[in-house]
Formats: C-alpha cells, structure tokens, sequence
C-alpha cells in the first residue's frame, strides 16, 4: 500500500467526478470529426508524400473534400468510392486527386459495403505494419531494456535533426534512457506537418516522419551498442494530434506528449477541436504500444505550485478518464507533475514530497512524468544543480517512472553537450545513491506531509465535482485551469470541425478499439515493469513468507530482485565515481 | 577604495581568486575530442590562449567517447578599467505598488493604457504574464491589479500587426513586447520589425515602446529603438515604475531628481 495515508473515499469520489467531466463531452466529441483527423485517414491509408508546392497529399485532398462540402462523410468514404468506381488503389486515386485527374466531387458515391471491402484490405496493411512495430519495440524491450525506473529523459533541441542525432547518442551514451526532441517553436500551430528531414528550426526540431526515422534509427544503433533500449518522444499535441500520433505509431516512437486540454489552455486551440483530436490520437498511441505523457505541469509555469497543486491533481483525473476511454491501458498514461515550489519556501522540499507521494499513491499504474525544476532557475548554475538535485531526490524516493532530468544552465540556453552530462550524472548519482531509501520509509501518521496530501485531495476533489456541475468546457471559459479563460467558440482550429453525416465513415477507430478492448491486448512497456509483475504473481502463487507490498507494476520499490539482477542493474545504472578520471559514462 | 587594506586601482580591475589581484577564474568546456593526455593539453593550450596564466586542469572527463569535459582553473592576464566602464541603464526611481499608483493620480490624473505580448512565433507567455497578469511574480502584482493602469496582455504568438493594431484602437500609452525564444536571433528580427511597424503607422511618438525577455537589456533596446529594455529578474513595479515616471516626464508634469 501507499507510504502516505490517504483518504481514498476521496479518490473514489474524484473519479466519479472525472467520469461524468467525460460523460458531458462524450456527445460532442462523437457527433465531429476535424480535418486533421481525416488527413489522418488518408495517412493511415498510406497516403503521404508533397505536392510540387510542397503542400503535404493529405492536406490537398482534405481541403478540396471541406471545400466540396462533403468532408462530413469522412474522406474514406470517398477515397473508397472513387477505388470502387476507377479500380485503383487508394494511393494511386488520392495522386490523382491531388493532381486535380479526379475531382472529388465528381466521384459517384459507391454503395457502402463496396466502400467497406475496397478500404479494408488498405486499412488492414497498415494496422499489421504498426502492429508489427509495436512487437519489433517489445522483442527490442525483452532482448535490451536494461534499465529501471526512474528513467532518466533527456530533451535534444537544435533545429537540425543530424545535430540531435549526435546530441541525443551522446546523451544515450552518459546514460539517459529516452530521448526527446522539442517541436519547434510554434509548430502546433500549424495546421499540417512538415515533410522530410529538417535542418532549421527555432528553439527545436520540426516534427515530420523522415525526422523521426532518422532518430529512430540512431537510437536503435545506439541501443545496441549500449545494449540498453533508448526510447524516443515527440509532441502529439496542437492542430495535428492525431496526424503525429499515426506518424510516431508508423516509426516506432515510445512515448508522446499528448495532453487533452492542453492545446486549449497553452496554445488557444479551440477545446472543440481538441476534445475531437485528442480521442482518435489517443487511439492510435493506444494502439501503438506508446505511453503517453500529459502536461500538467505547465499549469505551473504560471500558476503557483503551491496554492494551485490541486488544479494539477485535477487535470490528471481528466486526463486518466479520457485517455481510458480511448483504450489506452492505465500502464501508458503518463500523467504528468512539476518540481516546482519556490526554493526561498520553509519546507518547500516536504511539500513537493507529499504531492509526488500523493499521485504515485493514486495512480499506482501509471508511468508518472515528473517534471524539474524550471520557473525558478535563475542563471545561477550552482544553485540550479542543487535544486535539480533535490528534485532528482524526491523522484527516486516517490517512485516516480519518468524523470524528466534538470539541466543546471536553464534559462539560459539549449542545454550544452556538458550540461546534458552534468544534469544526467546528477540524477544517477542520488538515484544510485538513494536507490531504496523510499522503501524504507513511512511518514508520520497525522504529520505535515499527510496532511498536506490530504488537502491538496480534497481541492482537487472539490474541484472536479464543480467542473461536472457545469461542464467543462464552462468551466475553461471560466479559467478554471490555470487561471486562462477559453471561449468554446475561439481559438485556432474550429473551422476544422466537421459535423458527421449518417453513414460516416473511418474504418480505423472499430478495428483498433476491438483489439484494444481485449483482455489480452497489454502491450509491453519496460521490461523491469513486466518482471516485477511475474515476481509478485510468483510469490503470491507459491505463498512465501515474505510480505509482499501489492505493487503497483510501476513502482520502483516494488520489484523484489534477485541478486543477479541486482547486479547486472548496478552494472548499467551506475556512473563509477572516479574523481578526474576518464571512464567513459554510461560504458 | 580599499580592499584587504590594499588601495584598489579601479583602473586595473583582475579577477579575485582568494588574493586581491590573483586573477582567478574557474571555467568548464568541452572539446570535440577523445580524452586523454593529449585532449588535457589541448585544454590548457586553449586556455592560455584565451590569456590565462597558471592554468590547472583539475577534472576532464570523456562523454561518450568523442567529447571531452573539463574543468580548468587560470590566472586571468587581463585587467579592465572601471573607470572607463559606461552602461546605460533604464532611468527610473523605484517604487513601490502604491507609490506608482498615487504618482499616477497626482501626476498624470488619468489611467495609463497599456498593451502586451509576445509576438511572432514565440509561444513564451511566462514574462509578460509575470509583469501584466493579476498575479503577478515573486510576490508583487501585475499591472492588471493596478488601479491606475489599464492593461491588456494579448498572450502569445500575437502577430506585430495585431499588437500595434491593438495599442491603436485602445488609445495605449506604452506597448510591452516580450520574447523569449532567441535561437538564431529570431527576436532581433521580431523586435525590428515592431519598431518599423510603429514608426509606419506614426504612433512612434505618441507611445513608450518597451521590450523584455531573457536576452533582453536596455542597450539592446536603445539600439533597436525602444524607450526601454528590462532584462531577467525584472518586477512589474519596475514596469510600471518606468512607464509613469517617464510619460509623466513627456507630458512635462514630472522630472527626475537629480542624481546624487
């Protein structure tokens, strides 16, 4: 059980809560479908590829279909339609679309079960294909992840894919076990995705595909080298959700950042068009095998982490509800909190202790994303370093799954190579250092830290049984998230929502929820995850003396180790502490 | 000036190790290049390049088998003189919330229109939210809390034109732009760009143009054309100091002491 006593008729009570925030966009998000989510369609279909202005296939086609008014039956009606009439494959039809050969409105509507069996085959090859990348990523897990919890993420930000792929294999190389590459600036904003490898950006790398071959394949090199899986992120977030989740799926990404209001809050994306994204993105990634990170902690970028830590502790309920509903499993929602307390505070580190403690005990499945410290670094290196430090200290004893690692200089720069090195060689040193400290502690029953915990429950609580009052998209527009109001009808990307005719038409949502609502369907995430679980079940079949905590699968303190295991991990996860030596890290 | 009982010759300024003179600075760099023997001595020679005496390599470290890190230690040759040392600063007399708002009253008699953003592709909302918002930063309020401001924060990835258009139909006293993201020197561009846009739709002289961020101080303002430029660890009390003291100096109501 948790190390942090909670009140759980109150968790009870906020998921309730969280499940009827859900029931009340439940409608809207059924009725529409959006733009990006039919271009999705097309991608899904395997159309893909520019036109001589550049302008990516899938837009072209999507735009003459809303154009034509007739988007509303969903583009696989149509692609389908057009197969039936002229005997082509859906990527020939679609080039001759986009060349303007075929005129979409012209395409006589074909009898819907022909539609049916003309896309079906299509629809099928590129559920196999990433069916297929899903188990190449779990065989690669079984053979090569060595690591465990927390895992240290590393960010990689130059604006040219070839420098990330020698920052990112440098990281990989001081020991960080996944790998992100930061969008660049102000690419959820626009209303398509980029095509093939990129070399400028600002303030990181444009997602596309080619991109995320490259680094996939570099990661995949490094991790056989290494002998230790390194698994790569992007952004499945703003006006192309869904389109970067079928991207990431078709590459072999592992995890995505894809939160369900944060385009609303951060970006102003129209919380319609969100809601709508956010599900069939969130369908793909379920399908995938990704694990998804959300974004709570930009609420406390503006927010104070102090006085508004239930507006996070609400989000995530969100968060979980809807990602569940997508199918995604509880072990691939990575709900995401901050280390973000001002140091000046009196107990500051207490305070930030019992919130890990606190969502580490409600969402005991969940691959919890802790983010560092950020709001406070102020270009005094030293002191950034201790503060990533103290914040390195709370996610190893809380057990948190993804460690987003600190760098000393931000807010200054893109982290140089030797930040990157530093700020790893921080979080290995405590969380060797402090490897079972968590487990060897309970706090104060009835002290501070309970307390506190217990509070920022009940605020959150409260909170979401306001917001299913009124429902939630009154409550954005009454700034009830991070204190930015956001009107229903504003917003980029409301002109991208398309009511659904009768007959509508996408065959991807049926086929992936049917596999995804299978009891079997339970994806492999982390190999130390998967030999925790076979511990617990071992010990709890052959009924040993030794008391075994119910762990939750993600729980760094839970896995029970063998000694041989102890070793090989000690081998892989420790930096040897050779003052001026030249031991190469992560060897 | 005495330090250490030493007369300090501020025409000869040398960094302090723990000796006044000394010349001490620690540094930390990496090099392209494997470590070892060789890669130590790359790093020295480089050093003493950079005009360090004495210099000791006391940590290096492979990363990743291509790169070495160190840490280095060295007598700095150079010396500045304080003297000759001239900045520019935004001039302006703290004060504190409720001291702004009374200068408002008294001084100028009516409330300052104020507008913000972030404009361009920068997608950084945290300093102008820190200076504008209600909530404010580190304790001290927005201007929005201000009685005697009137502020209007745009939020993000505002457009120039859209900021200017703004100011323009609200009558705005001072336009704040801020900017975070400066890879490339994609804010100088931005920054430019606004001024132009100001100075062409002939409001130039009739607002205070103010930028901030990160990356940002008053040269680099003065430089582009702006009345002032507020760099890290700015308070909104600093902002709205500035701007009420300064249109109250425009309007020839008000004029700064003199310095002591």
């Amino acid at each position: 059980m948790s190390r942090i006593n909670l009140d759980m008729s109150l968790v009870e009570r906020a998921r309730r809560a969280a499940r009827g925030i859900a029931d009340g966009i439940e409608p809207d998000i059924n009725a529409s479908t959006t733009t990006t989510i039919e271009r999705t369609v097309l991608r899904l279909l395997g159309i893909n590829g520019i036109d001589e202005n550049g302008v990516p296939l899938p837009n072209v086609i999507v735009e003459q279909a809303q154009a034509a008014g007739i988007l509303g039956d969903g583009i696989a009606y149509w692609i389908g339609s057009a197969m039936v009439h002229e005997g082509q494959s859906a990527a020939e039809v679609a080039r001759r679309i986009a060349r303007g050969d075929l005129r979409l409105e012209e395409i006589h509507p074909a009898d819907e079960k022909a539609v049916r069996e003309a896309i079906a085959p299509e629809a099928a090859r590129m559920c196999a294909h990433i069916k297929g990348r899903r188990l190449e990523r779990e065989r690669l897990i079984e053979e090569l992840d060595a690591a465990r919890p927390p895992y240290i993420y590393i960010i990689v930000a130059t604006g040219n894919i070839y420098e990330d792929v020698t920052q990112a294999k440098a990281a990989a190389k001081c020991g960080a076990d996944i790998i992100a590459v930061i969008r660049s600036t102000a690419q959820s904003l626009l209303d398509y995705v980029p095509y093939g490898p990129t070399t400028e950006g600002y303030g990181g790398t444009y997602a596309t595909q080619a991109n995320f071959r490259i680094m996939r394949q570099a990661l995949d090199e490094v991790s056989r080298e290494l002998g230790r899986y390194i698994r790569l992120v992007n952004y499945c977030s703003g006006l192309c959700m869904p389109e970067i989740a079928a991207m990431g799926a078709m590459e072999r990404l592992d995890m995505m950042l894809n939160d369900a209001m944060y385009g609303i809050l951060f970006r102003d994306i129209n919380m319609r068009r969100t809601f709508v994204d956010q599900r069939f993105s969130r369908m793909i990634n379920a399908y995938a095998g990704v694990v998804i990170n959300t974004g709570e902690d930009n609420y406390l970028t503006t927010a104070d982490a102090y006085d508004h830590a239930h507006t996070v502790l609400a989000s995530q309920f969100i968060n979980e509800e809807l990602a569940l509903r997508s199918g995604l499993r509880p072990e691939q929602i990575g709900l995401g909190h901050a280390f973000q307390m001002n140091p000046d505070m009196t107990d500051g580190f207490l305070y930030e202790l019992a919130q890990a403690e606190m969502a580490r005990a409600i969402f005991p499945d969940a691959p919890l994303k802790y983010m560092p410290p950020t709001k406070y670094m102020t270009g005094n290196i030293f002191k950034g370093h201790l503060m990533d430090a103290m914040f390195n200290l709370a996610g190893v004893i809380s057990g948190q799954t993804i460690q987003l690692v600190g760098v000393l200089t931000e807010h200054i720069h893109t982290p140089f190579l030797q930040d990157r090195y530093l700020a790893i060689e921080n979080a290995k040193y405590i969380m060797n250092n402090a490897r079972h400290l968590g487990r060897e502690i309970s706090y104060r029953a009835g002290g501070e830290m309970e307390r506190r915990a217990n509070e920022v429950l009940t605020k959150a609580t409260a909170m979401l049984e306001q917001v299913a009052e009124i429902g939630l998209m009154s409550a954005i527009s009454q700034g009830m998230f991070a204190g930015v109001k956001r009107d229903p009808r504003g917003g980029r990307g409301l002109d991208g929502v398309v009511k659904k005719r009768d007959g509508y038409y996408n065959p991807f949502p049926e086929i992936f929820m049917r596999e995804l609502s299978s009891p079997a369907f339970s994806p492999k995430l982390w190999r130390v995850q998967a030999q925790a679980q076979a511990q617990a079940q071992a010990k709890t079949k052959t009924k040993t003396k030794a008391k075994v905590e119910a762990p939750g699968p993600m729980q760094a303190q839970a896995p029970v180790e063998s000694q041989a295991q102890a070793g090989e991990r000690m081998d892989s996860g420790a930096l040897p502490h050779v003052a001026g030596g030249e031991g190469g890290c992560g060897r | 000036m005495t330090v250490s009982g030493v007369n300090l010759d501020l025409t000869r300024v040398r960094p302090y190790g723990d000796t006044l003179d000394d010349g001490w600075v620690q540094m930390s760099l990496t090099l392209p290049v494997p470590s070892g023997p060789e890669a130590t001595r790359a790093a020295e020679a480089l050093c003493e390049k950079m005009g360090l005496d004495d210099v000791r390599v006391v940590y290096s470290r492979d990363i990743a088998g291509t790169f070495t890190f160190f840490v280095v230690y060295g007598k700095c040759v150079h010396s500045v003189d304080f003297t000759a040392i001239k900045v520019s600063k935004v001039n302006m007399r703290h004060m504190t919330f409720d001291e702004i708002n009374e200068f408002i009253a008294t001084c100028i008699g009516r409330k300052i229109v104020v507008v913000a953003a972030c404009t361009g592709s920068d997608a950084h909302t945290v300093g102008i939210d820190a200076i504008i918002n209600m909530k404010g930063y580190a304790g001290e309020y927005g201007l929005e809390r201000y009685p005697w401001f009137v502020a209007y924060n745009l939020g993000s990835q505002v457009p120039n034109e859209a900021l200017v258009a703004k100011a323009i139909e609200v009558g705005a006293d001072a336009i704040l732009v801020s900017q975070v993201v400066t890879q490339k020197n994609v804010h100088i561009d931005n920054l430019t760009n606004l001024a132009e846009l100001v100075e062409a739709e002939g409001i130039r002289d009739k607002v205070l143009l103010i930028m901030g961020g990160p990356r940002i101080d008053h040269e680099l303002a003065v430089e582009l054309g702006y009345d002032a430029g507020f760099g890290p660890g700015t308070l909104p009390s600093h902002v709205g100091a500035f701007i009420a003291q300064e249109l109250a100096r425009r309007m020839g109501v008000w004029a700064p002491a003199e310095k002591a």
